[in-house]
């Protein structure tokens, strides 16, 4: 075994993978884990834990994987996470925990994200719960949004001895765990449910279908429903179009109303009601991690995919991972392109994109080169269905009708980074619906945040 | 909450269109006339939208009209009283802006509802609502045929005169809502200041058509397609005047005067195909089945 290399994981051929929905990566074998988790350094001051958004004890839970009690590893890490099967899949470990990894200085750092997914996994297939917390403090919170940052600062109360009840809009709770990421990179009947599973075991309770500002607002939960605290974890799930002719012709979609036809409401599986434009050849506008799996999924449909990008190879937002299987399994990349208008048949469907090359130039605020379009450089890119992948903001709604509730101008709660606190007093808030979209873990670290804002405010009450 | 989601009562109003009472005191506490809700049947159901056509805030429940024309409509049709749904949510949208017009001004205005088959039913809760609180209004009901008009009975509680029309001169008038309209200004001396048209999009563009040229402010309703109903995805997106608004939490109430309606016949075309698909799959044999004219589905 070379020590300055990580145990290979095990992943599903791109050629048939590209035609299943089924989990692209198999994850380690106990064998396999624990010889790398023999290859952690076990340092004194461990550099991966402070890159870590939620702080788990890294170390600590890699040397019960080394040692073979893989049951330990997993309290070790719920103590600070509710969801390690999902961050195990989706965090980005290479910018966060992996990259501070001493291994890393010399060869490649310790696999932390597959070994917090294989303890997971291995608790999920052992049946094996975190535990219960035995307190009881006789305060209630409203948890607004079942995604990541809602159900980690539930799960966080609810250890605290919270009576904690989330609130969700949709009919599954999971918010962008069931509606955005896709199943052959997250699991939704095993690896997501039984996370959820998870936090409603630590007494947590989840209602689905309710909407608040619609069905009931954040002053009827305190003043009717006699809750102390809110935390809203609504998320930012407001798609953005482009702006350009064409856009509403048919066969044009966002990248969330793809995601959730295939992934929320099941639409690749041919049993369930709702349907899905496969396509034949789809153009993926945009090149984040949503972009991929929009990509992804459609490439999985049975279409060939492109995507479209108005900057170059390095700028890719996307995470090199998603990147590198969505390349494998055949999805086109048309970087330095941007389109101007879609082309519309006389049935009003997606007949084509007139696009533009684009070079870079300065620098602009981002710190990333501006791209600049090229005079005289367009050309059609055939489509018949057009998926725009550019980002999101956060909905309106709760804002809109809570009074004292400030938002900044891109329309995100303004909140407290320490505690969560906004401008209401009783009412915290964290994740997307603050920061604007991010990821998965940032998200959750801000709902742990918030659960010790919240636990503060209601002692000092 | 053990009954949510229940049916309480179930009524057959028209050949395939059927009436609901829903148990749900979440949405029934807070919806108001314009609203919708969004039903899901059980796990591999669609999300459904339906324009709220009653409420019960005391029983806690919602109603809903529904015709059985797609497969999953159909499904929802065998559903009896004491079943339940799987997911029953809302209110989402806006409320009707009538509602919020102040006293002074909405007291002044003479207004006209013009119902479109199914579209009856979210007219009913707004006429009662203006009933309830004090004004009065006209409506127009039309349909292809006697059959198909529904809600007479209860309309006729909430209205001051209320104009019947078929296409075949079955029933009332003979000829569509537009003429019927033409006719109640031109013959019959009547004045109004806000017409709200609900019904297939055919009917309301051909309203809006006839209103611009009359002058008349008109409110219609759209029901495009939809997944979360929140503002997720984008999919009930349409063209009102240079802007795109979002059906689902900027409306659905719209002017109707600045809707383009021929971008939102088309994008409500979109899965018909697949629809279609799925119908024949349910009623093999039957390769001839044709849905009928829009101008007469809800």
């Amino acid at each position: 075994m070379d020590v300055l290399k990580k145990v290979p994981v095990k992943e599903q051929d791109p050629k048939t993978r590209a035609a299943n929905f089924n989990e692209v990566c198999y994850g380690y074998s106990f064998e396999e884990a624990k010889q790398e988790a023999s290859r952690c350094l076990q340092c004194k001051n461990p550099k991966c834990v402070a890159g870590c958004p939620v702080s788990i004890n890294i170390p600590g839970f890699i040397k019960e994987i080394g040692n073979g009690n893989v049951e330990a590893a997993f309290q070790e890490i719920s103590k600070y996470s509710a969801l390690p099967a999902v961050c195990g899949r989706v965090c980005p470990q290479e910018s966060q925990c992996e990259q501070r990894c001493i291994r890393g200085i010399k060869g490649e750092p310790v696999a932390i994200g597959k070994l917090e997914r294989f303890a997971a996994d291995w608790a999920r297939e052992n049946k094996i719960q975190p535990k219960k917390p035995n307190t009881v403090n006789g305060s209630k919170v409203a948890v607004i949004g079942a995604g990541p940052s809602g159900l980690t600062c539930a799960g966080d109360l609810a250890k605290l001895g919270y009576e904690v009840t989330i609130f969700e809009a949709l009919h599954e709770p999971g918010g962008v765990l069931v509606y955005g990421i896709p199943e052959f990179r997250l699991p939704k009947n095993t690896v997501v449910k039984a996370e959820i599973e998870n936090v409603k075991a630590l007494g947590v309770k989840i209602e689905t279908n309710v909407i608040i500002g619609k069905s009931i607002t954040i002053d009827e939960l305190i003043e009717e429903e006699g809750f102390d605290a809110v935390f809203i974890g609504s998320g930012a799930g407001l798609p953005k179009f482009m702006g350009i002719p064409g856009e509403n012709a048919n066969g044009v979609f966002s990248a969330n109303e793809y995601l959730t036809r295939s992934n929320l409401m099941k639409a690749f599986d041919d049993s369930y009601d709702t349907p899905i434009i496969a396509g034949k050849k789809v153009a993926v506008v945009g090149s984040g991690n949503v972009a991929m799996d929009a990509a992804r999924t459609a490439l999985r449909l049975g279409a060939e995919v492109a995507i479209v990008y108005r900057r170059s190879e390095a700028e890719l937002p996307a995470r090199a991972e998603e990147v590198h299987h969505a390349k494998e399994e055949g999805v086109q990349f048309h970087t330095l392109s941007n389109p101007k208008e879609i082309l519309v048949n006389e049935n009003g469907w997606v007949s084509g994109m007139r696009c533009i090359r684009m070079e870079l130039g300065e620098p602009d605020e981002t710190g990333r080169r501006r791209p600049i379009e090229k005079k005289g450089s367009e050309f059609v890119l055939e489509a018949d269905t057009v998926i725009m992948a550019l980002g999101t903001s956060p909905n309106p709604l709760i804002a809109s009708t809570t009074d004292g509730l400030d938002t900044n101008k891109y329309r995100c709660i303004i909140a407290d980074e320490e505690n969560g606190q906004t401008t209401k007093m009783g009412v915290f808030a964290g994740g997307d619906a603050v920061t604007g979209s991010a990821t998965v873990i940032l998200a959750m670290g801000a709902g742990k945040a918030a659960a010790k804002g919240i636990n503060q405010y209601i002692q000092n009450k | 909450m053990a009954d949510n989601y229940m049916i309480i009562n179930k009524e057959s109003l028209a050949d395939s269109i059927y009436l609901m009472d829903v148990k749900a005191p979440r949405v029934s506490k807070h919806c108001y006339p314009g609203q919708f809700i969004i039903v899901k049947m059980d796990e591999k159901g669609e999300r459904i939208p339906l324009t709220i056509c009653d409420y019960d805030r005391e029983a806690g429940t919602v109603t809903i009209v529904f015709q059985a024309v797609g497969s999953s409509t159909k499904r929802m049709a065998e559903y009896e009283a004491g079943d339940a749904f799987e997911d029953f949510t809302g209110p989402l949208g806006c409320r009707s802006e009538l509602i919020d017009m102040p006293r002074e001004e909405l007291i002044k205005k003479k207004i006209l509802y013009v119902a479109g088959g199914v579209g009856t039913a979210p007219v009913y809760p707004q006429v009662k609502w203006l009933k309830q609180n004090g004004y009065e209004a006209d409506c127009i009901i039309g349909a292809r045929n006697k059959d198909l008009i529904i809600l007479e009975d209860r309309m006729k509680e909430q209205v001051r005169d209320l104009y019947l029309c078929t296409d075949d001169g079955s029933y009332g008038f003979h000829g569509n809502v537009c003429d019927c309209i033409q006719d109640l200004i031109q013959n019959k001396g009547k004045h109004y200041d806000i017409i709200v048209a609900i019904g297939p999009m055919i009917m309301m563009k051909f309203v809006c058509i006839l209103t611009k040229k009359l002058g008349i402010k008109t409110i219609v309703s759209m029901n495009p397609v939809m997944v979360d109903g929140t503002g997720m995805c984008g999919a009930c997106r349409l063209t009102i005047g240079d802007n795109i608004k979002f059906a689902c939490v900027d409306g659905p109430e719209f002017d109707g005067h600045l809707v383009n309606f021929d971008e939102a016949m088309k994008r409500s075309q979109m899965y018909k195909t697949q629809e279609g698909r799925a119908m024949l799959r349910e009623t093999e044999g039957d390769t001839h089945h044709h849905p009928g004219c829009e101008c007469h589905e809800g």
